[in-house]
């Protein structure tokens, strides 16, 4: 899926303002970005529930259009169900909705619930059910016309470790059989282990796009975190020292910068005959960090306000 | 995508159907309502049935007695002995009432005659006694006059007027305005309550959709004017399964309960007996009040004698003199039109609201042309079919449905007709439209407080 230029404006704001995107087929895509920067916009584009104002979405190469909606599952930040509807009748009709047969989807609905656990939920009514199978069923939902490109809105906000696990796992899952899938979502830190590729969007603007780990190294410091016992030197030529910390029994804490062209094993090599090193690890900044980074150094202006978010 | 539509009607009409208000309402309303039927023609009939008895004590000499003519409801018996004799056999015969014409009665100037009844006498056996004795004077003095029993049996023949109506052509049919106003009053509170009881419920679901945030997972299947028409539509077959049902049910039910309470074979039906009163009041009209209400009751009686067999076919003549292929025609036009100009617009109501409670001020826009045809429709355009008031009210799209119903059995003009139904459907196209751009904007908007500024603003979004 790839997004050109999109732009979309409401009344008295700008949502989004020239973002582009390629979204790579099986892969799982973060869209990052503090509340109000324009992601949901972009997913109603992409659903087809609002239209851009200029700019183009493209599926698989082709212009969206409304055949697409089949290829598409889309599990919104506000969850709703119907309420006085039986479970199996509800995912039955937003199933059909979606383009699929009845006996299909008779069937799929089974396997699913049985998957899950929850077949003796069918006959109940949505309102009887507690808001984490609510969370079950609606993920059912978004999934059962196996969508090609699946589009979650903050996934994990309403569920307990246990069944986030179970989520992710199912998701992980689908990404096997071939869905290319869509996490948007504010909590930076949630999914950045899951995702291969991430945008970051501010202010309805993207600010940063790539694969993660590209991202990653791009934005690394050259900082390393060592732990041990002893006193670490402060001076050297070949690195610094941003922060010490002392902890009991003489053990430390710090974070060294190293200068360009120093290599690790340089430090290590020194650290040795200094100290008792006990943990050495490449400092790796957290999409958060990046995000804050990027934010400061193209518009500083807003990054106040973000970071209250 | 029509499908979708259909899938969407589909659920409406289903959920809506299957629950447990719908099936207890389409039981109990035609219950209710032959409940009420048997109720009214039981309290009719047992009116009807009590014969009051009077006895007459005649010391007047002029032969009073034997003119007061008995109807089924009061019999008039002559009374023997003298007047205290006749006060105590009354009450131990147990009748209801003694009429005293005291010796040297003037013809001219009928004064003194006496009434004495057991207990509180009610002002209707008043009524029905003074009318006998007023008949039964005024025909002494006829015979005062110089005419002859013969003549006086001839004059008290009653005349049966028959109505009718000439068409352009210069056909005639019998006409029972009556029965034509009372089919009109019936299509027009069938299309009003209709639009009514279903326009708010699409207003509801709508709005239940929105407070459950469904409308998103909806919204990325179903374009919102499919949702919205499915809706209406799926709304539109529940009301019609439902007033259907009830119709077949109520004629069921009065069916096997009425022959129940009636006891004689010949069942006092409500459509008979609605002649009487209705022509009652309009004989009234020309009478001062006192003497209105005796009139009042005179037909009262006249109206109940009236319900034979000869007096209901004359009206169901009249029914099938009707246009009735126009009326159906138009009952479905108007019916369908009037809910659909309006279901939208209710529907963009709930989509526009957040909170039920916030509904009362748009609804009111809506309603008010609803309710004011109605009244206005009841109350002008059922006396005067063809005047400027009915013309222009069934014009007006926003009241045709109504106005227009009402005019229909009076027979309505081919180019009013069609220049009517032309506006109509303009105005439901219209009100579609608009409704279609309100409702898109306004289910996906939460937490915002609308005013009509805004609901402006949303018509000319784009996408």
């Amino acid at each position: 899926m790839e997004a050109i230029d999109v732009r979309k404006a409401y009344a008295n704001h700008v949502a989004l303002s020239g973002v582009s995107l390629a979204i790579p087929e099986g892969s799982i895509f973060g869209l990052l970005g503090p509340n109000g920067a324009g992601k949901t916009s972009l997913i109603r584009i992409i659903t087809q529930i609002t239209g851009a104002d200029e700019g183009e979405i493209r599926f698989r190469g082709e212009r969206l259009n409304p055949a697409h909606i089949a290829e598409i599952g889309y599990l919104p930040e506000e969850r709703g169900l119907y309420k006085k509807m039986k479970v199996g009748e509800q995912l039955l009709y937003l199933a059909q909705l979606r383009g699929l047969s009845r006996s299909d989807a008779t069937a799929r609905i089974k396997q699913w619930l049985n998957r899950f656990e929850i077949k003796e939920w069918a006959g109940k009514n949505v309102e009887d059910l507690s808001k984490g199978m609510q969370q079950k069923v609606q993920f059912i939902a978004t999934v059962l016309h196996e969508p090609k490109l699946i589009i979650l809105d903050e996934p994990f906000s309403g569920f307990d470790p246990i069944n986030a696990n179970l989520l992710k796992d199912e998701i992980l899952r689908l990404k096997q059989e071939g869905a290319s899938i869509i996490f948007s979502t504010h909590r930076m830190e949630s999914v950045e282990e899951m995702c291969d590729h991430i945008a970051l969007i501010n202010r309805s603007r993207k600010v940063l796009d790539g694969p993660v780990g590209l991202i990653r190294d791009q934005f690394k410091t050259n900082t390393y975190e060592v732990e041990g016992k002893g006193k670490l030197m402060v001076v050297h030529p070949d690195f610094e020292v941003l922060e010490q910390k002392e902890r009991e029994n003489g053990h430390f804490y710090a974070r060294v910068q190293l200068h360009a062209g120093v290599r690790p094993n340089d430090l290590l090599r020194y650290l040795i005959g200094a100290v008792e090193v006990e943990a050495f690890r490449e400092k790796i900044p957290s999409i958060n960090e990046i995000f804050i980074r990027r934010v400061r150094e193209t518009m500083p202006e807003t990054l106040v306000e973000e970071t209250v978010n | 995508m029509a499908s979708k539509f259909l899938l969407v009607a589909q659920r409406e009409y289903l959920t809506r159907v299957r629950k447990k208000a719908f099936i207890v309402l389409t039981l109990a309303v035609p219950l209710l309502l032959a409940g009420f039927g048997v109720f009214v023609a039981k309290i009719a009939s047992s009116d009807n049935d009590t014969t009051d008895v009077v006895e007459v004590r005649d010391d007047s000499g002029l032969n009073v007695a034997s003119r007061l003519v008995s109807t089924p409801q009061l019999r008039f018996e002559t009374a023997a002995g003298t007047l205290a004799e006749a006060k105590k056999g009354f009450q131990k015969a147990k009748h209801d009432g003694l009429v005293y014409l005291p010796a040297g009665l003037d013809v001219e100037k009928p004064t003194g005659v006496q009434f004495f009844g057991k207990g509180n006498i009610s002002l209707k056996k008043q009524l029905a006694v003074e009318n006998a004795l007023n008949k039964a004077f005024s025909e002494l003095k006829m015979q005062k006059s110089g005419l002859s029993q013969e003549q006086l049996d001839r004059l008290r023949s009653k005349v049966d007027l028959q109505a009718i109506s000439l068409d352009e052509t210069g056909k005639e049919a019998n006409s029972n305005a009556l029965a034509t106003s009372g089919m009109s009053y019936a299509l027009a509170l069938a299309i009003y309550l209709f639009i009514f009881i279903y326009g708010v419920q699409i207003m509801r679901g709508v709005g239940e959709e929105k407070s459950s945030r469904i409308m998103e997972v909806m919204l990325s299947s179903v374009k919102p004017f499919d949702l919205m028409m499915g809706k209406i539509m799926g709304i539109a077959a529940v009301g019609l399964t439902q007033f259907l049902m009830w119709g077949l049910l109520s004629f069921g039910a009065s069916s096997v309960l009425l022959p129940l309470v009636t006891k004689d074979d010949q069942p006092k039906t409500e459509v008979a007996a609605t002649p009487a009163s209705a022509s009652g009041a309009a004989a009234a009209s020309d009478d001062e009040p006192r003497s209105a209400a005796a009139t009042f009751d005179k037909n009262m009686q006249q109206g109940t004698k009236q319900a034979n067999p000869a007096s209901r076919l004359n009206i169901f003549e009249t029914l099938a003199n009707l246009p009735l292929g126009t009326i159906l025609f138009g009952f479905i036009v108007y019916f369908l039109g009037g809910y659909l100009l309006y279901g939208a617009l209710f529907g963009a109501v709930g989509a526009a609201v957040d909170d039920q409670t916030d509904t009362q001020q748009f609804m009111m826009p809506i309603t008010m042309p609803l309710i004011l045809s109605y009244i206005v429709g009841v109350s002008v355009i059922l006396r005067n079919p063809d005047g400027p008031v009915a013309f222009w009210m069934s014009m007006i799209p926003f009241t045709s449905p109504i106005a227009m119903v009402i005019r229909l059995p009076f027979g309505v003009p081919a180019w009013q007709l069609a220049l009517s139904i032309f506006l109509l459907i303009l105005g439901f196209i219209g009100t579609v439209w608009v409704a279609a751009r309100i409702y898109r904007v306004g289910i996906l908007m939460y937490g915002k407080k609308v005013t009509y500024k805004e609901l402006g603003k949303w018509m000319f979004y784009k996408g």
